[in-house]
């Protein structure tokens, strides 16, 4: 047994916020700078380049590199052999009130979605989805999400006669759908098999994957070269005022799933595609 | 490169079309979900808006508390078409611009067509680049709504690109069109 303070958690959920909302992940920077030189619409390009030189304001400046500092979206991985002294979900409430506040990040939760849209004034509370894990350590994933991605993002129940095509076809249209108000280039984060509630959390996990990790079963990797392909087919581009880059790319994840069923939910991501991990 | 004074000009608006460059220069409104339901509220029972509508634009934003030293924080665009349900009503008030991102509506297509009005588009989430050329924020409505606060901002130079004109010319058909491969012939459309 580890012993673990939920001050330290919240210590490090803090930093965490405030590092993903300044500084874009090299990753991400990375693929937007490759996008700007292969990019053939002038226009797409110029867009693409003002992303790069806001990325560089953001961090030099520890300004937030979006507005939308998003709901704070938080993943714990927790070993099983760790036993946490202190509130833990206070402590992550505590993290995310105080980087917003002390962060000039943007609160943006209201309190009820429909009878109390008043804003809580510090962001809280934050998601979080907790996993129990082999281990004796701490894997922490902030996730700050805007709502423009967000909210063009979707869950379809198909079923097994749909097979890869229909995947493929949801997928695609998801996006042809949100045009550019997911703020494209987008991530494309896609999650096949599970329950209803499984498939959405695997794809917002996606997004979150860095854009230089493959994936390791090189049917689901061949899966999104090809979905990949189509989604830049669809002209969109960059701000979604034409372009051949629409997606920097797209990660699945798949998980077991009933004989009847095959569901599929798909959580686009902004360019602004903000993560930051620590291990404790 | 077109030099754009605010409050607008209808005759200024009506020469613009789709996918022209604009910097803007002078003052404009703030307004996103919250303002824009109060501000039709208010028109329903029939009390005057807390600003003048007329010739003015609306930037769809919410911004990010400003650091020491800025006049505002990072403020890029939100998404336009939340605001579609509210929007013909307030270009009947002589709101003759809007400026955020992605698709509008057909109606509010029409009513724009009908009122000589633009859609401006700020490029989605480069937030800190374009608060650069904000170079004031006061708050002058709804205050009690935090960003989402009508702010009235003065920007000097502000990039922004005509994304549907007055005649309905739409920015969003023509550039992905000119980029489109259609997978069911191969082939560029």
């Amino acid at each position: 047994m580890r012993e673990i303070k939920a001050q330290t958690i919240e210590n490090t959920v803090y930093d965490l916020i405030l590092e993903a909302s300044y500084c874009i992940g090299a990753d991400v920077e990375q693929a937007v700078r490759g996008a700007r030189e292969t990019e053939p619409a002038p226009a797409g390009r110029a867009v693409l380049g003002q992303l790069l030189e806001n990325y560089a304001i953001a961090r030099e400046e520890r300004i937030a590199i979006c507005q939308d500092t998003g709901m704070c979206v938080i993943f714990l991985d927790v070993g099983q052999e760790v036993h946490i002294i202190g509130d833990l979900g206070e402590a992550l409430r505590r993290a995310t009130a105080r980087a917003y506040t002390a962060g000039y990040l943007r609160k943006s939760m209201v309190r009820d979605p429909l009878y109390d849209r008043a804003n809580t004034g510090d962001n809280t509370p934050p998601i979080v989805h907790t996993r129990i894990v082999p281990g004796e350590k701490i894997d922490i994933l902030v996730t700050p999400k805007g709502i423009g991605s967000e909210n063009m993002s979707r869950v379809k129940m198909l079923v097994p006669a749909d097979g890869e095509a229909g995947v493929v076809d949801f997928v695609v249209d998801c996006v042809r759908r949100a045009g550019p108000n997911p703020c494209p280039p987008v991530i494309v984060g896609v999650g096949v098999g599970g329950d209803f509630e499984t498939a959405a959390l695997m794809a917002k996990r996606m997004t979150a994957r860095g854009l230089d990790e493959g994936n390791p079963d090189p049917r689901y990797a061949a899966l999104e070269q090809k979905i990949l392909a189509r989604v830049n087919d669809l002209g969109i581009g960059p701000a979604g005022i034409g372009g051949r880059c629409t997606a920097l790319a797209v990660h699945i994840m798949a998980a077991p799933t009933h004989i009847g069923g095959l569901p599929v939910a798909v959580n686009l991501c902004c360019h602004a595609a903000r993560h930051a991990r620590a291990a404790l | 490169m077109i030099h754009l004074q605010l409050p607008l000009q209808k005759d200024a608006i009506a020469g613009l079309r789709a996918g022209d460059e604009v910097l803007l220069t002078g003052t404009l409104y703030t307004a996103r979900d919250a303002a824009h339901k109060r501000m039709i509220a208010c028109l329903m029972e029939g009390k005057p808006l807390p600003f003048d509508l007329a010739g003015q634009l609306i930037y769809y934003v919410g911004p990010a508390p400003a650091s020491p030293g800025h006049a505002v924080g990072p403020a890029g665009p939100t998404t336009s078409y939340r605001m579609d349900a509210y929007t013909p009503a307030l270009l009947e008030q002589g709101l003759l611009g809007m400026m955020g991102k992605g698709t509008r509506g057909p109606e509010v297509i029409a009513a724009m067509r009908r009122h000589g009005a633009v859609y401006f588009g700020a490029v989605g989430g480069a937030a800190a680049l374009i608060s650069r050329r904000i170079v004031k924020s006061e708050v002058v409505a709804y205050g009690d709504l935090g960003t989402e606060a009508v702010h009235r901002f003065t920007v000097k130079d502000f990039p922004a690109l005509v994304l549907i004109d007055s005649l309905g010319g739409n920015l969003y058909e023509i550039g992905p069109r000119m980029y489109r491969r259609d997978p069911a012939d191969g082939g560029e459309e």
